[in-house]
């Protein structure tokens, strides 16, 4: 073999094979590093090309050494072998020692690749047991808060199956985990459950909503109730499918029996333990607040006759137990009837029927007052007879208002007092009034009128074509310092009576006008026209044209938009003096309405020569459409002949007292213009009215859609 | 919502792993077959990103090269990862046979890893804690205690920052980061640039999203933006082959394919 060839040859290959590796993989190595495996395994090779005798095993370690350095691509080893096989070597030893070098070069790749293998695999079972170690321990944690919580906690399914409870949960129900393990959630109804906690749980389970919370009450084991502040959880897998429920579970059962001592101190009275005079005020109060069409209600104010004698004469103590045995009788006796019994103060009792059915139950009810205090009373030694006296009452809760019902039972009480005790009487209006005026109401007037005691309200009166409002009218009210705030059918005749009623009426003229004109101002033709009650008295005076001029003008409101509404009675005859005022008044530019229409008219024909434009259905005739004892089509056929007889006389109509829409419609399909009532609103403060002309520029439904 | 740091994380060996598709690029074999099914596809639909990866390891083992020839004798890996070939302690020891090192990754099998190959190294320290969670992983004694003697610091995040969020912020994230450095203290960085090979992006971005560790590519801007507060060595923020070669000619003529860009600064 000749060597300078040899020389030439190893120096290419050495280039070749430096060359070779700097491509690729060898980017990454440092060139020093890189420099060093070029030179060795260059070597290497150069050996196995040259020493005698051919060493394969020099070649297969330069081919391992590729790998070390991770020299792993196959596309290297390609490139390698073609170098390898393309140098010329004289003793044909060339395939022997490529294939050596292949094999050296595939043996470490294996070995490689084994132990690469190997070490991911130990690191990914490290990191596995790691991670079940931590869990473990961090089930440990979630097992011991889950366990020591001193808060009640359950896990269910969401099919209500209970999964697991703590030791807290088990105490709070006096049960083992046996006894509750497996039981429905559905199971646990109590009939006190907040209304909704069941509505709730339902969309909880169903994925619906994720928490809530309530107040809840369970029955424990031993059948004793325990209140609790409950909040239920929804847990969900990584998908966002609901698996779970936790339900925590605080135990505020003396919270709540506090609460509910409290409650009942505020609304009963310690003595007879029925229900306060605040507890019967809400009630009542209750019923006003939406009450069905024609809804009627009645109250038995029953007041003890003598007993201040057995207070003054036995003691307090005796008196005491005489009131604790008449509560007890009267609530025997008319609970079961389903009324409310409650004690006002004192020796004073009322009895409350809600969704009366008329007054023969209202008077029942008294009777049976009366029955239930018939027999003697024991008390220690004592057999004491008591006898009491009812005022009753049974309204229309549309015609009324809670204040003014108790004040009326209140005064037919004392009328059954002064007829001779130990009866009842009924509620009668015009005796009302009378006693009202005993209240002093006529010796406290004029200095109420000083003191800006009155005020006006305002009832909306609505056009029936369109539902617009087309009028209001002026209602005074009397803030009373005793007896709260009063309506003018409770001192207008007292009123009336004593004179007051020209400085009243005057005033509320000029209030009234006032508020009118201002809206005007502010709306324009949006603004109501103006009704105002004319009493008899206001009617007959001369002085009435005059002052309604003057207070016109200091207003500036337009006459056109005031109608002033007098009673049938306010004309008695073709001769009456009031006929002049009034056709002064019309002379001055307002209209006049008749009100309250049908109640108290003597002669027709009077009509045909009153300078009025307008009438007014009292609004007893459409309240009667809905009394039961009545025939509704009779009803309506009256309603309908008022109606047209006005038309033929050319005079606007408007139905009052309108409760609901259908009246509403059907009186607008016959023909009535306007119409006023709690459907279309009750008296309210000016600012309502001017919020009204705002808000409603289309008007309330007159018709069913 | 993360997850409160005291419920363990657990291994998923079920789904494909950014550190060992990325040891599967760089022809090892720490990987499992859903690892390398991934990086089958990856490299159908891309079949310039072995080289790729090595371009961004070659940066690494440059810029190591650099800050230990600059004295930098601390460095703080963030997303190490399974260390194929050339880990960041050889190469720095390879000139600062003191170099001190922690590794830090968020993956518990690449950290296992880690951990077995490092036992017996008394310099260098693993750590899982994640990048996303920055306060948590600056707070970490094996970190505190590299930072506590004020002496430099480099720290790499080397292929990493793409594997945060826009939502989770990677700008901020460096920014705690670099507050807690002391000065002449460096951030050798390198990330997935959207504007190489744009025709690429959207495709592989996608094949990411089933990941653990979803891919966001970004402008030269904004990656440029991540060395805020930092001093920007020549030749700035390029693209990976152009990063201070080892000779002129291992750029090649399209350094752009390697799609990624990289840069080294200093902290003032």
């Amino acid at each position: 073999m000749s060597t300078t060839p040899v020389t030439g040859d190893a120096e290419r290959f050495h280039e070749d094979w430096s060359r070779l590796l700097s491509a690729d993989h060898g980017i990454a190595v440092h060139p020093d590093l890189l420099g060093r495996l070029v030179s060795r395994t260059a070597a290497l090779l150069h050996r196995a090309q040259q020493d005698e005798p051919f060493q394969p095993r020099l070649a297969s370690q330069a081919g391992a050494e590729l790998v070390d350095a991770h020299f792993t691509d196959p596309l290297l080893l390609a490139r390698a072998v073609e170098l390898l096989q393309a140098q010329p070597i004289g003793d044909g030893r060339g395939p022997a020692l490529t294939g050596a070098f292949a094999a050296g070069w595939a043996a470490a790749l294996r070995e490689r690749t084994l132990s690469e293998q190997e070490a991911i695999r130990t690191a990914a079972d490290a990191a596995r047991k790691e991670a079940e170690r931590a869990l473990r321990a961090s089930e440990a944690r979630f097992r011991a808060l889950f366990e020591s919580a001193a808060i009640g906690i359950g896990i269910g399914d969401t099919d209500g199956n209970i999964l697991a409870v703590n030791k807290a949960l088990q105490e709070l129900f006096g049960a083992g985990p046996e006894d509750m393990i497996g039981r429905r959630v559905g199971d646990l109804v109590h009939p006190e459950d907040t209304p909704g906690v069941w509505e709730a749980y339902e969309e909880l389970i169903s994925g619906k909503r994720e928490y809530f919370q309530f107040d809840k009450p369970y029955y424990r084991q031993d059948g004793e109730v325990v209140w609790t502040h409950l909040t239920v959880s929804l847990i969900r897998d990584d998908d966002g499918v609901p698996v779970y429920q936790v339900a925590m579970l605080e135990d505020v059962t003396d919270r709540y029996r506090l609460q509910e001592r409290l409650r009942h101190q505020a609304t009963h009275d310690p003595l007879t333990g029925l229900p306060n005079r605040a507890a019967f005020f809400e009630r009542l109060e209750k019923l006003f607040e939406e009450p069905e069409p024609g809804a009627r209600f009645g109250l038995c104010y029953v007041d003890l006759d003598g007993f201040k004698v057995v207070n003054d004469s036995l003691g307090h103590d005796m008196g005491d137990q005489l009131l604790s045995a008449v509560a007890a009788r009267l609530k025997a006796a008319l609970t079961p009837l389903g009324h409310l019994v409650a004690r006002l103060g004192g020796d004073e009792f009322v009895v409350l029927l809600e969704n009366c059915r008329g007054e023969q139950e209202a008077v029942a009810a008294a009777k049976t007052v009366l029955k239930s205090l018939a027999g003697p009373v024991l008390i220690g030694d004592h057999k004491l007879a008591v006898g009491a006296s009812v005022g009753v009452l049974e309204r229309r809760v549309s015609t009324t208002t809670p204040g003014a019902a108790v004040r009326a039972a209140d005064l037919t009480l004392y009328r059954a007092k002064e007829a001779g005790r130990g009866r009842w009487t009924l509620f009668d209006p015009k005796a009302n009034a009378r006693s009202v005026s005993r209240y002093a109401v006529s010796v406290r007037m004029p200095a109420a009128l000083d003191r800006g005691e009155f005020f006006i309200d305002y009832q909306p009166l609505y056009r029936l074509s369109d539902g617009r409002m087309s009028a209001v009218e002026a209602l005074v009210r009397w803030r009373h310092p005793q007896l709260g705030v009063l309506g003018p059918d409770e001192f207008v005749t007292t009123a009336e009576e004593t004179g007051l009623i020209m400085p009243l009426g005057r005033w509320v003229l000029e209030q009234a006008c006032g508020e009118a004109a201002d809206w005007i101002k502010r709306y324009g033709d949006a603004a109501p026209q103006l009704n105002v009650n004319l009493a008899v008295r206001q009617a007959r005076s001369a002085a009435l044209v005059t002052d309604l001029g003057r207070i016109l003008d200091s207003t500036g409101l337009d006459p056109a938009r005031l109608q002033l509404e007098i009673t049938e009675s306010t004309v008695v005859g073709p001769e009456d003096e009031a006929l002049r005022t009034l056709h002064g008044l019309v002379e001055l530019g307002v209209s006049l309405a008749v009100d309250d229409f049908g109640t108290g008219w003597s002669n027709l024909s009077y009509l045909r020569d009153l300078p009025v434009s307008g009438l007014k259905i009292a609004g007893s005739f459409v309240g009667d459409l809905h009394d039961p004892a009545k025939d509704e089509a009779t009803g309506w056929r009256i309603v309908s002949g008022l109606v047209s007889m006005a038309h033929t006389l050319g005079l606007n109509v408007t139905a009052e007292g309108v409760e609901t829409l259908k009246d509403a419609e059907r009186l607008r399909t016959m023909g009535c213009d306007w119409a006023q009532g709690w459907h279309f609103g009750r008296p309210v403060r000016p600012s309502e009215i001017a919020r009204r002309i705002v808000e409603e520029p289309k008007g309330r439904p007159v018709e069913d859609r | 919502m993360r997850r409160p740091s005291w419920v363990p994380e657990g291994t998923d060996l079920d789904k494909p792993n950014a550190a060992r598709v990325y040891d599967y690029y760089l022809g090892g074999s720490h990987n499992f077959e859903v690892d390398r099914e991934m990086a089958r596809k990856a490299i159908a639909l891309w079949p310039e990103l072995p080289q790729i990866m090595r371009s961004n390891r070659a940066f690494m083992r440059r810029a190591v090269t650099f800050l230990a020839e600059r004295g930098v004798t601390r460095f703080l890996d963030i997303g190490s990862g399974i260390p194929t070939f050339g880990a960041v302690h050889e190469i720095a020891r390879a000139i600062r046979p003191e170099a001190k090192v922690v590794y830090v990754d968020r993956d518990p099998v690449a950290v296992a890893h880690s951990r077995l190959l490092l036992e017996d190294d008394a310099n260098s320290a693993v750590v899982q804690a994640d990048l996303r969670d920055v306060e948590d992983l600056m707070a970490r004694p094996e970190v505190t205690g590299l930072l506590a003697e004020g002496e430099p610091v480099a720290v790499l995040l080397v292929a990493v920052a793409h594997f945060v969020s826009d939502e989770e912020d990677p700008r901020k994230l460096i920014g705690v980061v670099r507050d807690a450095l002391p000065a002449g203290s460096a951030l050798a960085l390198s990330h997935a640039s959207l504007e190489g090979r744009p025709d690429q992006a959207e495709d592989h971005q996608k094949l990411y999203q089933r990941t653990p560790t979803p891919l966001t590519m970004r402008t030269h801007a904004q990656i440029t933006a991540m060395f805020d507060g930092f001093e920007l060595v020549e030749p700035g923020v390029v693209y990976l082959p152009q990063w201070r070669p080892d000779q002129p000619g291992t750029v090649g003529e399209h350094p752009e394919r390697m799609t990624g860009v990289a840069g080294v600064g200093f902290r003032p």
